[in-house]
């Protein structure tokens, strides 16, 4: 159901803009349209590098447009920028707040720069505190704030002011979802009081969520309007496949052999499936399960399905042969900064071939357990062991065995993919025929030919991607360590760098992946949630959907059990 | 509707005085650095002849050599290794033990006394030309006091060709503290006013709160105020601190006055201070803009000002450079504060210079940035 567009009813009039950054080929934005409607939350969807962040600046008047106009509220941008800021609230990424300043001190800032005196003054800040229950903390500094009472602040710094339009880019990065959860219900109140919101994620279930939604893609519109609008056209296309757990990785192979299957993916022991609008050639299985449609389902879908190739990777890496054992075994592991218990008395072992997650909400630890696992510190307590050699005596024949990709791609952007190739071989002692062949063939799989005398930084995300991937893995590890790989990553090519890393698996490689992204923990055959330094459930991600079951939630998605299990260990309850 | 606004820039500076006192790498560059520096070109740093190791050859062992010797042996300035052996002394140079030899040759008292012109060899250590050059002048020296001595004493009236005397005003003593302190004030100033409003300004950029800041209705002149006031203070107290440290500690003359010295040191920490903006407004990142101020503000404050190296002696080139440079007319109107007192035909075309400097640096500035982040 839409509304009918009253004129009246739009807060934001985006007209043919276009925003061209000097020395940049594509233009960041290509002739977008939009009309944001008052009241509602607007999500602003898409890959890192789609253009959202620009968008939201052109908006505040932070940018100027190349071409093309936008008005807020009747305010041209570009001529009343000043009047513009008096009714708008923005939040920058990275939340903008003075580290260095205490909660009140931040809030005092913002409200004197919006002229706040008085009793006005004194009813925002009774207001702004209440709302967001940061009344216990007002003298502590910024800085020393969790992820989510950061978020918190930083709304209540650009609520202020009383805007009647509020810009977040990106709010929900870098802080847990059950803090998402909470700033989406305090969004929503906002919205009931006629306030315009635009929420800009790079999390498609966000879109979801949203009453509107425009899906941004390399500076494109992909969409805009309802997001029931986007998903009615995959609807009665999206289906579910049964399979047994240890089977799910080749099924999903065969799965996308068939000519009406233009997505898959792999949801704890479910395989989900989007189908092409062709009538099928075949009668499907009964077992194929009809669901409704996600967002990303149509995103996919829109961009024209994944990829069906199967990954050339993993045809040119040898098998890992059997072995008693275990490639991944920790025993106890314990680490203490200083005072602070950042992981303790965590036990468990990776068998070959598996893909194992480690999943938890930001300060959880679960970057301590890894950096333990892969000998980049030192336990205070326990032991960590890599195909049998312990990582504190037998550091070196441990490492040969690991290939290590960290967050954001750990690339020398200032070298060029051919220097970055040749660098990471050297590193892990390749011989210089082995060298040469190896770069030869990292070039050949990833199709990094057109970029090898480009610098890595100024690579699409999607060949960085491909090509940190390609140096952690030219050693042909037996184990390879995965930080946060494909956050923010748009979905197609999030699809290909998991079928490298089923394909992977399949040949007996042990992976090793740290998350907060639900959509990878989905992918790993055992998950461990950290949280507090503790390892508060262990299992398969079936597992711990069933551990969250209740009568009000029959059917936990991952998320839900995710927050359900935090819950409840926050509550001490046995899990 | 929106006027510049006091209550604002009130605000802003509340917060960015909350900032200084809270984060001790302000309190370390504005006020431990220039401790520091005072106490090494105080203490440290000496350009002064004093007790240089040389060694004296005596080929001629004649008694008005042996006066010359006993002169040589009585200044201050050398501490002298006498020798009849030259392989010796020259072995004792080569190691760098001694920064030069004088040799007294066999023939010299005889020359000497018949007078015609008496030679004597001064080996030099070129290696360190300042030192070197001071040991060929003070040896020079040495030898004109000796033969005033005996011309009194021998009521000798050798007719000598005229010798340069020199008599050196100002500095006196020849303390090259007297010069460099009031100099460095020149050189801390520089590290305040660029190195940490470059940072300051660069870390809000980093941390994102620049942005969010532009997105309320704050004025972009709010903003540059809410910067210069803060660091403007900042820098007048840090050039206390070294002025009286400078008085009291190291007893620095100061024969100008007190208002000069204010005025100058607020144009110089102005162009100062446009220029750290200006960097920091450039490259919005810390690292790049330390990297800039160092290189553009410090260095060339260190080097090219005057306050070490004189100018004049510079290849021309560089000398041009130099007229760029907002340190070198305030190292100029410092050291004739400090040592000669206040002349106005030397302060004034040097502080309309700096004047000029500043007011380029702020027309860039606030040229190159507007409220917009692009």
């Amino acid at each position: 159901m839409t509304l009918p567009r009253d004129l009246t009813d739009i807060s934001i009039q985006i007209t043919n803009v276009t925003k061209v950054f000097p020395k940049m080929e594509k233009p960041a934005l290509n002739n977008i349209n939009a009309s944001i409607r008052q009241g509602i939350i607007t999500g602003l969807v898409g890959p890192d590098g789609a253009g959202k962040t620009t968008l939201i600046r052109l908006i505040a008047g932070l940018f100027l447009p190349t071409q093309g106009t936008i008005h807020v509220m009747g305010l041209n941008t570009q001529t009343n920028s000043v009047s513009l800021q008096n009714i708008t609230g923005y939040m920058p990424q990275k939340f903008g707040l003075y580290e260095d300043l205490t909660v009140i001190e931040n809030l005092d800032l913002y409200a004197k720069l919006h002229r706040l005196t008085g009793k006005k003054k004194d009813d925002g800040f009774e207001r702004m505190l209440t709302f967001t229950t940061l009344k216990p903390f007002i003298h502590r500094l910024a800085g020393n704030l969790s992820g989510g009472m950061k978020q918190k602040l930083g709304l209540a710094c650009a609520l202020l002011g009383r805007p009647r339009i509020l810009l977040l880019d990106e709010p929900s990065v870098g802080v847990d979802p059950l803090s998402r959860r909470e700033l989406w219900k305090m969004i929503q109140e906002l919205t009931h009081q006629g306030m315009t919101v635009l929420w800009s994620t790079s999390y498609l279930d966000e879109g979801d969520k949203c009453e509107e939604v425009i899906l941004l893609n390399e500076g494109k519109l992909l969409f805009y309007g309802p997001p029931k609008n986007l998903t009615k056209q995959v609807q009665g296309r999206v289906f579910q496949v049964h399979v047994p757990l240890k089977e799910r990785r080749m099924a999903l192979k065969q799965l996308l052999k068939l000519p009406e299957v233009i997505d898959g993916v792999i949801q704890g022991s479910e395989i989900r499936l989007v189908c092409s609008s062709q009538p099928f050639s075949f009668s499907p299985d009964p077992q194929w399960k009809p669901v409704t449609p996600r967002f990303e389902d149509a995103f996919v879908d829109i961009l024209g399905g994944s990829s069906k190739e199967d990954s050339i990777l993993v045809e040119h890496i040898s098998s890992k042969e059997e072995n008693s054992v275990p490639p991944i075994k920790a025993q106890n592991l314990t680490k203490y900064f200083g005072d602070f218990r950042a992981a303790f008395d965590i036990s468990f072992t990776i068998q070959r071939g598996e893909i194992f997650g480690l999943l938890g909400p930001n300060g959880a630890g679960k970057s301590t357990i890894f950096k333990m696992l892969c000998g980049l510190l030192q336990p205070t307590k326990g032991r960590a062991r890599v195909s049998g050699f312990d990582l504190k005596t037998a550091s070196s024949e441990a490492r040969e065995r690991i290939g290590y990709m960290a967050q954001k791609f750990s690339l020398y952007e200032d070298l060029s993919v051919k220097q970055n190739l040749d660098f990471f071989s050297g590193v892990y002692g390749l011989t210089r025929t082995q060298r040469n062949e190896r770069v030869h063939l990292m070039t050949r799989i990833f199709g990094l030919h057109p970029y090898l005398n480009e610098n890595a930084g100024l690579l699409p995300l999607g060949f960085k991607q491909r090509l940190a991937l390609a140096c952690a893995v030219m050693h042909e590890p037996d184990v390879l360590f995965l930080d946060e790989p494909t956050s923010g990553v748009d979905p197609l090519t999030r699809r290909e760098f998991w079928s490298h890393i089923n394909g992977m698996a399949n040949k007996g490689v042990t992976i090793m992946v740290t998350t907060h992204f639900m959509e990878e923990a989905e992918y790993c055959d055992h998950i461990a949630l950290i949280y507090n330094g503790l390892n508060i459930a262990i299992g398969t991600p079936d597992d711990l959907k069933k551990k969250a079951k209740t009568e009000l939630l029959p059917n936990p998605t991952l998320e839900d059990a995710f927050i359900t299990l935090i819950e409840r260990s926050d509550h001490g309850e046995n899990l | 509707m929106n006027s510049f606004s006091f209550q604002r820039l009130l605000a802003y500076l509340q917060k960015e005085g909350k900032q200084i006192l809270r984060d001790p790498s302000t309190f370390l560059i504005a006020f431990v650095l220039p401790l520091i520096m005072m106490f090494i070109f105080g203490y440290g740093v000496s350009l002064d002849a004093d007790k240089i190791r040389i060694g004296l050859l005596l080929e001629d062992t004649s008694p008005t050599a042996r006066s010359l010797e006993n002169s040589f042996l009585a200044t201050s300035y050398f501490n002298v290794q006498a020798s009849y052996s030259r392989p010796a002394l020259e072995n004792e140079m080569t190691g760098g033990r001694l920064r030069g030899i004088v040799t007294i040759p066999q023939d010299f008292s005889q020359n000497f006394l018949r007078g015609t012109p008496a030679s004597l060899q001064v080996l030099l250590d070129g290696s360190e030309p300042n030192t070197a050059n001071f040991v060929l002048n003070y040896s020079g020296g040495v030898v004109n006091i000796w033969q005033s001595q005996l011309n009194t004493e021998k009521k000798i009236d050798f007719s000598f060709p005229v010798i340069p005397q020199p008599r050196i005003w100002f500095n006196e003593d020849l303390k090259s503290r007297n010069v460099l302190l009031p100099g460095s004030v020149a050189i801390i100033l520089s590290l305040i006013g660029i190195l940490l409003t470059a940072l300051v300004v660069a870390r809000e950029w980093e941390r994102g709160t620049m942005e969010a800041i532009m997105s309320t209705p704050i004025q972009f002149n709010e903003i540059i105020l809410g910067k210069l006031i803060p660091y403007f203070l900042l820098g007048l107290g840090s050039m206390m601190l070294c002025v009286s440290l400078s008085l009291t500690l190291f007893e620095v003359p100061f024969r100008g006055s007190l208002f000069v010295l204010l005025l100058s040191t607020s144009i110089f920490l102005l162009a100062a201070l446009g220029q750290g903006l200006l960097i920091s407004t450039l490259t919005r990142n810390q690292f790049v803009s330390s990297q800039v101020s160092i290189m553009l503000g410090f260095l060339p404050a260190f080097v090219l000002s005057g306050f070490i190296f004189e100018i004049k002696s510079m290849p021309w080139p560089i000398q041009v450079i130099t007229y760029l440079l907002p340190p070198r007319y305030f190292v100029t109107i410092l050291q004739s504060t400090f040592l000669s007192g206040t002349i106005w035909e030397l302060i004034l075309p040097n502080l309309v210079a700096m004047l000029l400097m500043a007011l380029v640096f702020f027309s860039i500035t606030i040229n190159k940035s507007k409220k917009r982040l692009d």
